[in-house]
């Protein structure tokens, strides 16, 4: 499903580069689920940020699908991210002045779909979070893994192959990060591709594969099947 | 995606900045109401002294002693080598035949009593023709007699009778003027100010008589009008033709039409709309610079949330429709607001003015509305292309806006 061919990517900072990811060879095939740890500054944001078509690859190959998205336009690439890939954030990245139901059902109201049809499958899903009692609270009456358990509401809702979750847990408490993981954990039991970035390494230890980054180079890739 | 949905996303972010998005509704609300309220003063303008000549008939000709070289207004001293006479005026009806009926005219002030009262009037020396001419209307009594030029009687205006006769028939009494004295025949209906003469001051008097009182030989000017509108310019040259046979060959009046002196009035006044437009339209500018500002805290201030469209799968166009339609929210509003204020003064101005016809002209309003609009969204633009510019990397790590 993700094959990464050589990827590089150099910023550049006050002048000079700065090589963020250096020759990344990866496949992750439908279904798997990845941990990639490392510290920060490691370079595994930049990878996710890839992974997930927000950013391009200086040199190498991305290939989603079977795929070049280096060939991509950048509508393409929207409409990749709107329908095969799910993104959940450290810091949630709800809108304030939506309900829980408006924000989950977000994806689809650029997508065009019709508000009834938005509204049923935003309430399936929200029930399927656990957070149908709360559809019509606004984010700030939500508690951080209500709100979390929203975003990933969002993240899911337009059905994709790939999540893609950044330090999920991160701002959460231990027991409602535990409780988030096992959500999207059980997603990825049920067919979906999972990826989770972080640097800690009791949350990395949980996936069956563990890809270890360094100074942007992949020092280490445990479980691989 | 859906317009309906697009109005409600952007509208949802409008009402959440309620005092941000009232003032700038307000300045475009401002900007709209100036042109409506300044172009309405200005066409007002125009009406006014439009039908200000429309009161005193489109068919006239104004002769005038002396020649001006110029087109233009009348001369305001008359250097006639030949006096401009009653047999002038007579002759012309007579003459030409486009000429309906003329009214020789002498004007000037003078002190008038009765019993102990006194004031200053516009003494006004004319024939019975004047009635017609200048579409006067009786309250009581008659007009001027047409037989006896020189009879010693008089026309009252209204506001003259009102204040020396208060409270009685005025008519047979008497009105004295410096030594003479006139009988009272009649009462002009009020009728009010008509080119630079309030006709509820004067008193009219039969012209020879006139001419006795100032101890003058020449007319102030003749009135001829003419019966179709058509025939205007050729009459004015018999006129002149007429004159200047009267005169030993010699040119020395000038023949007025009204039409010359309203077209004057009238591009004069269209340069004065033009000019509080345009000034009006400045004011529009601003308004639009404080949508675009509003617009740009706005983006600023969602920066996370446009990282969050673009992750989860908004396009570029998508970005630039939200903050554009944003911005056309704020300038329509504004706009109508603003329609409906510049309507509401102009409301309160004829109220307060009725005799002034305080008007916008018609395309005030289409033209106020698009460029408030159209200011919207050319100002919504750099904003809009900002937010879709973002780098959503950088946009989604922030914590907080």
């Amino acid at each position: 499903m993700i094959e990464l061919d050589g990827v590089e990517r150099t910023y550049v900072v006050g002048g000079s580069p700065v090589r963020a990811l250096r020759n990344v060879q990866l496949t992750i095939r439908g279904g798997e689920y990845v941990s990639i740890m490392g510290p920060s500054g490691s370079g595994k944001s930049t990878l996710l940020n890839i992974l997930g078509c927000l950013d391009r690859p200086t040199a190498g190959s991305y290939r989603f699908a079977g795929e070049e998205t280096a060939t991509l336009a950048e509508t393409q690439l929207s409409h990749l991210r709107r329908y095969k890939i799910g993104f959940v954030f450290q810091f949630f990245h709800l809108v304030p002045r939506l309900t829980a139901l408006e924000n989950v059902a977000l994806p689809m109201v650029f997508a065009g779909i019709p508000p009834a049809e938005r509204s049923n499958r935003a309430r399936e899903v929200l029930e399927q979070v656990g957070l149908l009692p709360r559809a019509t609270h606004r984010p700030d009456q939500l508690s951080g893994g209500e709100q979390q358990r929203v975003a990933i509401a969002r993240a899911v809702i337009l059905k994709p192959a790939l999540l893609l979750a950044d330090e999920p847990s991160g701002n959460l408490d231990s027991a409602s990060g535990r409780e988030i993981l096992n959500l999207i954990e059980g997603m990825n039991q049920g067919g979906l591709t999972l990826i989770v970035v972080t640097h800690d390494p009791l949350i990395g230890g949980r996936a069956r594969r563990k890809i270890r980054l360094s100074d942007g180079v992949i020092v280490a890739d445990e479980g691989a099947g | 995606m859906r317009a309906t949905d697009l109005l409600r996303y952007s509208g949802g972010a409008v009402r959440r900045h309620r005092l941000r998005t009232f003032l700038s509704i307000l300045g475009v609300g401002i900007g709209v109401a100036a042109v409506i309220l300044l172009t309405g003063l200005g066409e007002g303008a125009r009406r006014y002294v439009v039908g200000e000549f429309a009161s005193l008939g489109s068919n006239l000709l104004i002769i005038v002693p002396g020649k001006t070289e110029t087109a233009g207004l009348a001369p305001l001293i008359s250097t006639a080598p030949h006096d401009l006479t009653r047999q002038d005026a007579e002759a012309l009806p007579v003459r030409v035949a486009a000429v309906r009926r003329v009214a020789p005219l002498i004007v000037g002030t003078a002190a008038a009593r009765a019993g102990e009262r006194s004031r200053e009037v516009t003494l006004v020396g004319t024939t019975r023709e004047m009635l017609a001419i200048r579409h006067l209307k009786m309250s009581i009594g008659r007009f001027l007699p047409a037989a006896t030029p020189d009879a010693a009687v008089c026309v009252l205006g209204a506001r003259v009778q009102r204040e020396l006769f208060p409270g009685e028939n005025p008519l047979g009494q008497l009105l004295r003027i410096g030594d003479w004295r006139f009988r009272v025949i009649g009462v002009i209906a009020p009728r009010g100010t008509s080119i630079g003469m309030d006709l509820d001051e004067v008193v009219e008097i039969p012209v020879e008589t006139g001419l006795r009182v100032f101890n003058r030989s020449s007319l102030f000017r003749i009135l001829a009008e003419v019966g179709v509108h058509d025939e205007i310019t050729s009459a004015r040259r018999a006129v002149l033709d007429v004159l200047r046979e009267r005169h030993a060959g010699q040119e020395d009046v000038t023949v007025l039409t009204q039409d010359a002196v309203l077209d004057a009035f009238t591009s004069i006044l269209k340069a004065l709309t033009a000019a509080l437009a345009g000034i009006a339209a400045i004011s529009l500018g601003v308004a639009g610079l404080g949508i675009m500002n509003v617009m740009l805290v706005s983006v600023a201030e969602r920066t996370r949330e446009i990282g969050l469209l673009k992750a989860v799968g908004v396009t570029h166009l998508q970005i630039i429709a939200v903050f554009l339609v944003e911005a056309a929210i704020l300038a329509t509003i504004g706009g109508g607001l603003g329609l409906l204020a510049g309507e509401g003064a102009g409301r309160v101005l004829r109220h307060i003015y009725p005799e002034f016809p305080f008007h916008p002209p018609p395309w005030a309003i289409p033209a106020a509305l698009g460029v408030s609009c159209s200011v919207g969204l050319l100002f919504g633009i750099l904003p809009a292309r900002n937010a879709a510019r973002l780098d959503p990397v950088v946009a989604l790590m922030r914590r907080k806006a």
